[in-house]
């Protein structure tokens, strides 16, 4: 099949590279954008520098993290309710 | 007033629809949401269409600026449902999901307990033509469960308002509050239909089962028709705080494990119904606002989730993570419009999840629950990851699955890009939603504090995905089913039934054995004595009874004299 040879955008492993690039060059700006950022907090918590940045990654990296140990213990065969 | 009840549009419609073919009958399903709104724009805040039954009042209709709300969204989300599936050539299918969508709005304008009771049942029966209309064993099967757990919770409903009318007189569908048994059944009865933690997993078991079309309705109108329940009956329960918690965290992890991605969206409509939960929880202006808007922009961004998901499963016929991938390639417009879902249910500025959920956020520190904030957030940055990321990325990027394919009928592009509208223009100018949200809003989504502190919280999300993937951490999709609630009923309970049958048989065959050799030793006993050779059979010459005869006589003479 022709369409199958084709190159698509992301078949190109450098431009896998430049999204996540991008991703870092984001993350790094929004970071430090909160120095000059003044930002009303309602809770003393989200004071702190880089509060959600640190929140956000982590949360991310323990739910993955959890919910690969659970696979262990809940994950069944497709046919186990006999269906 | 020159209006009828709104249910009736629909109602009325499906039979028109039932009747007609072809073009006609896309007219037809076409013009039922457009017509249902010019009728719903003439109503103004009341009481309507009241009856009396047995004593009590029935109000057919009420409209207020609640009811209002979930009135325009219905249409809304009816009439993206009925574009999505205009292609689809199954009259049960098309009859239902009309039905379905006018049992919702007679809900929502139910004005007493007895009418919402009526179309909650009618909620059940419609919707479940959706799952079995998917014509496979699994479907039936899943349509079964489903509507036997649906129509217990109308069964519920029914007992807890018949005890509050007995006790009180009042069939009102107003505050209820916690605290009577009634209170307490018509509680669960809403929490059962807005999948709380534990009675959820109707949900996760029957949508996957439905339909490509079929699911795009049964995302909008069930699960946001209990939300608006307990928003009426139940606003200010401390308790629906952390039941709301609850039900956004846990269903998190399952949606990242689970290889399904239409039950992936299924789990994260629980997860998105959890925070409107938390906001009805807490009660205040802010809060009760924050739930509403949010249901609102949830039916829309979860429809077009759904109606992406929809669309590749009609083109590919597979909707498990594992075997999709890379079908950026053959269907790319598709790909935009699910991103455009993506970041709408992630929360990202200028997209409609932005504006509502942040509601909610607010409201939780304000009333001093910092731990279910930090809950929330967790949620909020779960959300982005297997939702946000993980539907679009294993379904149209990941690993080049090989599978080449087109973009789907016209119909479902254009009912995905009016919910891609909706979902930027509700982002980017919340204005309107909020000029109809119940109570006056003063609330700010766009400062710069919030646009800051919810991208660092996406873009560090992203980043763990990466740096997880990247690392080989992530856990890769796998073919399989993770146990969940449904554990109980589908496996431990027919166990147990089983292993009850097998002790009830081997208890009634020791008693029966026990009375059959008591019944053969008394049938014995009395062939001993009856029998050919027994006592009691044996033959008696007539000599000696003459003698025994004249013996009683004898000694009756002898006691006589004496």
């Amino acid at each position: 099949m022709s369409d199958k040879d084709r190159r698509h955008v992301f078949d190109n492993p450098r431009n896998v590279k430049r999204v996540i690039h991008a991703l870092y060059g984001v993350c790094a700006v929004s970071l430090l954008a909160e120095l000059f950022i003044h930002r009303h907090v309602d809770h003393p918590w989200e004071a702190l520098f880089g509060f959600y940045s640190l929140y956000g990654f982590a949360a991310c990296v323990v739910l993955v993290l959890v919910a690969k140990e659970m696979r262990k213990v809940i994950m069944r065969k497709e046919d186990y309710y006999g269906d | 007033m020159t209006s009828v009840a709104p249910f009736l549009v629909f109602f009325i419609g499906a039979l028109f629809v039932a009747l007609s073919r072809g073009t006609l009958r896309s007219v037809l399903l076409l013009a039922i949401p457009l017509a249902g709104a010019f009728n719903l724009l003439q109503f103004d805040p009341g009481s309507y269409g009241t009856l009396s039954l047995l004593g009590h009042t029935l109000t057919l209709v009420r409209v207020d600026k609640l009811s209002l709300l979930f009135g325009y969204l219905f249409h809304l989300a009816a009439f993206l449902a009925i574009i999505f599936s205009l292609h689809v050539r199954d009259p049960i299918q098309q009859v239902s999901g009309v039905i379905y969508a006018g049992s919702a709005l007679g809900a929502v304008f139910a004005g007493d307990m007895i009418t919402l009771f009526v179309f909650w049942e009618l909620l059940a029966v419609s919707s479940v033509f959706l799952i079995l209309a998917r014509r496979t064993q699994r479907s039936q099967a899943a349509a079964l469960r489903y509507l036997i757990i649906q129509v217990l919770s109308g069964v519920m409903l029914l007992a807890g308002v018949l005890i509050i009318a007995h006790r009180t007189g009042s069939i009102a569908f107003e505050f209820i509050g916690l605290g009577s048994l009634g209170s307490w059944l018509i509680f669960l009865a809403f929490g059962i239909k807005c999948c709380f933690p534990l009675l959820h997993n109707w949900a996760t078991d029957a949508y996957p089962e439905a339909t490509p079309t079929g699911t795009v309705f049964l995302s909008a109108f069930t699960t946001k028709v209990a939300v608006y329940a307990l928003a009426r009956a139940f606003p200010g329960t401390e308790l629906l705080v952390y039941i709301g918690a609850t039900m956004a965290m846990f269903p998190i992890f399952f949606a990242v494990i689970e290889n399904d991605l239409r039950r992936v969206l299924a789990y994260s409509m629980i997860n998105q119904i959890g925070f409107m939960v938390v906001g009805v929880g807490l009660g205040t202006a802010l809060a009760m606002n924050g739930a509403v808007a949010h249901a609102f922009n949830d039916v829309i961004f979860k429809s077009l989730l759904f109606m992406s998901m929809g669309a590749v499963l009609y083109k590919t016929g597979e909707m498990n993570g594992s075997a999709l991938g890379g079908l950026y390639k053959s269907m790319p417009i598709t790909t935009g419009l699910c991103i455009v879902g993506a970041a709408s249910i992630s929360a990202f500025p200028l997209f409609s999840g932005f504006v509502s959920k942040s509601m909610v956020m607010v409201a939780v520190l304000e009333e001093g629950h910092p731990i279910v904030w930090l809950a929330l957030l967790f949620a909020s940055a779960g959300v982005f990851h297997h939702a946000g990321i993980k539907i679009p990325f294993f379904a149209f990027f990941a690993h080049d699955s090989g599978i080449r394919t087109g973009e789907p009928p016209r119909n479902m592009l254009i009912a995905m890009g009016i919910a891609a509208v909706i979902c930027v223009f509700n982002g980017s100018y919340p204005w309107l939603l909020y000029s109809l949200l119940p109570f006056p809003v003063d609330y700010e989504p766009y400062t710069a504090a919030h646009v800051l502190t919810q991208s660092q919280l996406l873009f560090f999300s992203a980043l763990a995905f990466c740096w997880l993937k990247l690392s080989g951490l992530y856990p890769p999709e796998l073919p399989g089913v993770n146990i969940d609630a449904e554990w109980i009923y589908r496996k431990i309970a027919p166990a147990a039934i089983q292993r009850l049958g097998g002790a009830l048989g081997t208890l009634r065959q020791g008693v029966m054995f026990r009375a059959q050799t008591r019944l053969e030793r008394f049938i014995s006993h009395i062939y001993r004595h009856h029998g050919p050779d027994g006592i009691m059979a044996r033959t008696w010459p007539t000599g000696s009874t003459v003698l025994w005869v004249a013996v009683l006589l004898g000694a009756y003479l002898l006691i006589y004299f004496l």
